[in-house]
């Protein structure tokens, strides 16, 4: 999810606020899809409708947002920039309300398919096991993607210079939109893969896009690694806070957070750019 | 001597920008800067101003040691700067350009009651502008302004100033073959007058020869001749250098 | 002649309303406080800076209000005021130390992360927050003066009027002066404003402050006008809807924010009533079109109509 947002903001320049509701989008249609279709003879398929409902929703709604809208803003004042994504976001939110209603939605199928796991003598749920391998494959894909094929070579020529690799011969316009278009399918893949674990209520999109800036913020903005270790870091606050103080799991993200702006304001991976005069 | 630089050295990953570079200039001198394209002229000024710190190295400016402070704090002490490419507040009025420069230069930056235009102030900067032919555009948003005069007035508020040095970065670039001289011939005596310390960066060598006192030539963040423009100018090297890679 | 203008406007504003039916008083004393909050989005946009989390300080303003009356049995309307404007500047002096060193959507999210932490403390302390219910704000005093009952709503509409009036004058005494005049230069070129030797960061910590201050105020007078409060006020899509207000109204003049408002909340009394489910839809799309098509706002209508020789005045910028 931060992964995401990270990524097309480092290619794009344009930090999307509509981001979270890529995400709620994603788990909206992955807990729809498979309410609708999955069957318990055979949960796999419960599995696979999530990782359908996640492209689905990033081919879909990538293009669309990128070429229609964000295409418009590149190059603009960054408050444009902003504004126009959080358009979006109000759209979307109420995209989800019309298409789904606002009675919650909790498909947990693909939850108690996992069962329970036996860890020295306490039973664990499954499921967050299976997550936390999808983030892990996910994440080490998105790196081999970037440093080892040529569309990764290809991002980070247009990352580090824009006018050179387009003068270059690097179709630039449609790099912009492959990386959002990723992007977006990491966003609605978050969102589809952590749906069985909680029922689906508006607003968890908005919910979400804060949550993520907070980690993304605390690794450095466009820094992948950093935003890997800032999920780390506020995944381990929260489980903490859970257990110690319950009332306060929203803050010990926002204490990580301060607290890591404050000693360093690019985030620990971010590096300050200075304008040439 | 009213500024010097005590082994300045500034490297871009490989690429040396200033090497060792011990420089002093003297009160009221006029001295110009020539290089081919990345010797690190610009790197000079930005060093100097503090934008960019050094790797190592000091500058002294009136016998202080200022290396480090912040560009506010370098400009608050009478050094002022105009820029390679103008820096301007693009959506401001040329007026007010000028007019919020006066403000600040009397320390009112902080000011939020009293009105930032004021007659005495609008008087200073249409005088300013006067001298240097830009008052036909005083109510255009600088944004809106020919490439030409976006140069003349970014050197104009550094010099509404009234610095006691003046660093330009190639103050006639952009500005058409005729202004050139305009330029400097409305520049040179207003700056000789007030006794002001200048160092200009130029790559056209017709305004050196005929401006300049003193010559400095870099190349690969070093010196590489110095002295009056027609020695410098004719120095071998330094022909090769400049001519060899316009 | 603008500030001749203005006054008529604010005349007018203050004749008519006692003709009204009193649903649409109450309309317009709530379009004038939150235009307060939307001001100070508004100054701050001035100098590109778009916070996503004003709300903050606009649930400042109305808490200290309520804990006022609750805790320190305070009733008059006054005091909760200037001990908002306390805690309003106190809160924006506090935050605004680690944010005025954000920019662009950095800025905007920080702001956002803060306010729906107040919003989650509002929440969860019930014991002193109450949490969802909220705080109920009885009618103040004024000046040690119970307001006549029958004139409630007008007694309340007037202080707004004219409190908001004064902020209002104060707000374009700030865009006129030297430090309204270097925030706009530090949106335009941070550079030269350094080498100038003016602070960025002091022009945009002081405007910071200056803003929370104005949302806190908003949040007093509107939490009076309604009686009531909850911990909405500082949720995100609160904040939202002033940047959506701020937009709509435009950035060029300081009045712009109250013309904004106004039309805002007559819009959403008659829309949010036919569709609750795509409110946030038209607004994202009426947001899209002033983006693409109207980036001056409402304002810019003001001189559009100059264009066409409707009108000859001009408007201060
Ligand atoms: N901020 C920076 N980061 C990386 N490299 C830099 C930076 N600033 C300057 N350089 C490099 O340092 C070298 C010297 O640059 P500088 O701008 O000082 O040259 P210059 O003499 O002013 O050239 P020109 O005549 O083109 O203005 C160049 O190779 C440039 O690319
Ligand atoms: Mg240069």
């Amino acid at each position: 999810m931060s992964a995401g947002l990270t990524f097309t903001y480092g290619v794009v320049r344009i930090l999307n606020l509509a981001h979270g509701n890529l995400y709620a989008l994603g788990a909206y249609m992955g807990a729809w899809l498979v309410l609708g279709w999955g069957s318990s003879a055979w949960p796999a398929l419960s599995y696979l409708l999530l990782l359908l409902a996640a492209v689905f929703i990033g081919v879909t709604a990538g293009p669309v947002i990128e070429r229609l809208f964000l295409r418009r803003v590149y190059g603009k004042e960054e408050e444009i920039q902003i504004l126009l994504t959080f358009s979006i976001l109000l759209i979307l939110e109420d995209v989800i309300k019309l298409a789904w209603g606002v009675s919650p939605l909790f498909a947990d199928k693909p939850y108690t398919y996992m069962g329970v796991v036996r860890l020295g003598g306490v039973d664990y749920a499954g499921y967050p096991f299976l997550l936390t391998g999808i983030a892990t494959v996910t994440g080490l894909l998105l790196w081999l993607v970037v440093t080892r094929t040529r569309f990764g070579k290809v991002l980070i020529s247009v990352i580090t210079d824009r006018e050179v690799s387009s003068a270059l011969g690097v179709n630039v316009p449609r790099i912009y939109t492959l990386a959002f278009t990723l992007g977006a399918v990491l966003a609605a893949l978050g969102g589809a893969f952590t749906a069985p674990m909680f029922s689906l209520v508006p607003g968890i999109g908005a919910e979400v896009i804060v949550v993520s800036f907070a980690v993304v913020a605390i690794g450095g903005l466009g820094s992948i690694g950093g935003a890997a270790l800032g999920a780390l870091l506020v995944g381990l606050a929260r489980a903490t806070a859970v257990h110690l103080f319950p009332e306060l799991d929203l803050f010990a993200i926002y204490l990580i957070m301060a607290l890591v702006l404050l000693f360093r304001p690019q985030g620990l991976f971010g590096q300050v750019e200075a304008r040439r005069i | 001597m009213v500024l010097e630089t005590i082994g300045l050295t500034k490297f871009f990953g490989m690429v040396r920008a200033a090497e060792d570079l011990s420089l002093t200039f003297q009160e009221g001198e006029l001295v110009g800067i020539v290089g081919p394209n990345g010797s690190g002229k610009t790197t000079l000024l930005n060093v100097i101003t503090g934008y960019v710190k050094p790797d190592r190295g000091r500058i002294r400016y009136q016998g202080k040691d200022i290396t480090g402070l912040s560009p506010r704090a370098v400009a608050d002490l009478g050094i002022a700067r105009s820029f390679q490419m103008p820096q301007l507040y693009l959506s401001l009025t040329v007026l007010e350009n000028l007019v919020l420069a006066l403000a600040i230069r009397a320390g009112r930056a902080r000011g939020f009651w009293a009105p930032l235009v004021r007659a005495d102030r609008l008087d200073e900067a249409r005088r300013v502008l006067e001298q240097f032919d830009l008052e036909e555009h005083a109510t255009h948003e600088a944004g809106q302004l020919p490439e030409g005069a976006r140069k003349l007035l970014d050197v104009a508020l550094s010099f509404a100033r009234r610095p006691r040095i003046l660093l330009m970065d190639e103050p006639t670039s952009g500005v058409s073959a005729r202004d050139k001289s305009k330029v400097m011939d409305t520049l040179v005596p207003v700056l000789k007058g007030t006794g002001v310390t200048t160092i200009f960066v130029e790559h056209d060598m017709e305004v050196v020869q005929r401006y300049a006192e003193r010559v400095l030539a870099f190349d690969e963040g070093k010196v590489v001749a110095a002295g009056s423009p027609d020695a410098v100018l004719a120095d071998p090297a330094v022909r090769r250098a400049l001519l060899g890679q316009p | 002649m603008a500030l001749v203008l203005a006054l008529a406007g604010l005349a007018v504003f203050l004749v008519v309303p006692p003709f009204l039916p009193e649903w649409i008083t109450f309309l317009l004393t709530l379009a004038w406080a939150k235009a307060l909050a939307v001001l100070g989005i508004v100054l701050l946009l001035r100098g590109g800076l778009l916070t996503f989390g004003h709300a903050l300080y606009y649930a400042v303003g109305a808490y200290t209000a309520g804990f006022a009356v609750k805790f320190l049995g305070v009733h008059d309307g006054l005091v909760a005021l200037v001990l908002a404007v306390a805690t309003g500047a106190g809160a924006s002096a506090l935050l605004g130390l680690l944010l005025a060193r954000y920019r662009g959507v950095h800025f905007g999210l920080l702001n956002l992360a803060f306010s729906m932490v107040l919003y989650a403390i509002l929440l969860k302390f019930y014991a002193v927050t109450g949490g969802t219910d909220g705080l109920r704000l009885p009618t103040p005093l004024l000046a040690g003066v119970k307001p006549d009952a029958q004139h409630l709503r007008l007694t309340i509409y007037y202080v707004t009027v004219v409190l908001a009036a004064l902020l209002l004058y104060v707000a374009h005494r700030f865009t006129t002066s030297p430090l309204g005049y270097t925030l706009r230069a530090v949106r335009d070129n941070e550079v030269r404003v350094e080498y100038m030797g003016a602070s960025v960061s002091q022009a945009i910590y002081c405007s910071y402050i200056v803003a929370g201050v104005m949302a806190s105020v908003g949040g007093v007078l509107a939490g009076f006008s309604v009686g009531h409060i909850v911990p909405e006020v500082s949720f995100w899509t609160q904040s939202g809807e002033f940047v959506f207000v701020a937009l709509l109204g435009g950035t060029g003049s300081v009045l712009a924010p109250v013309a904004g408002s106004i039309v805002f909340e007559f819009v959403r009394n008659y829309a949010f009533k036919y569709s609750p489910y795509t409110w946030q839809m038209t607004l994202g799309i009426v947001l899209l079109i002033i983006i693409f098509f109207l980036p001056g706002g409402l304002w810019s209508l003001t001189g559009i109509a100059r264009r066409w020789g409707l009108t000859t005045r001009r408007w201060s910028r």
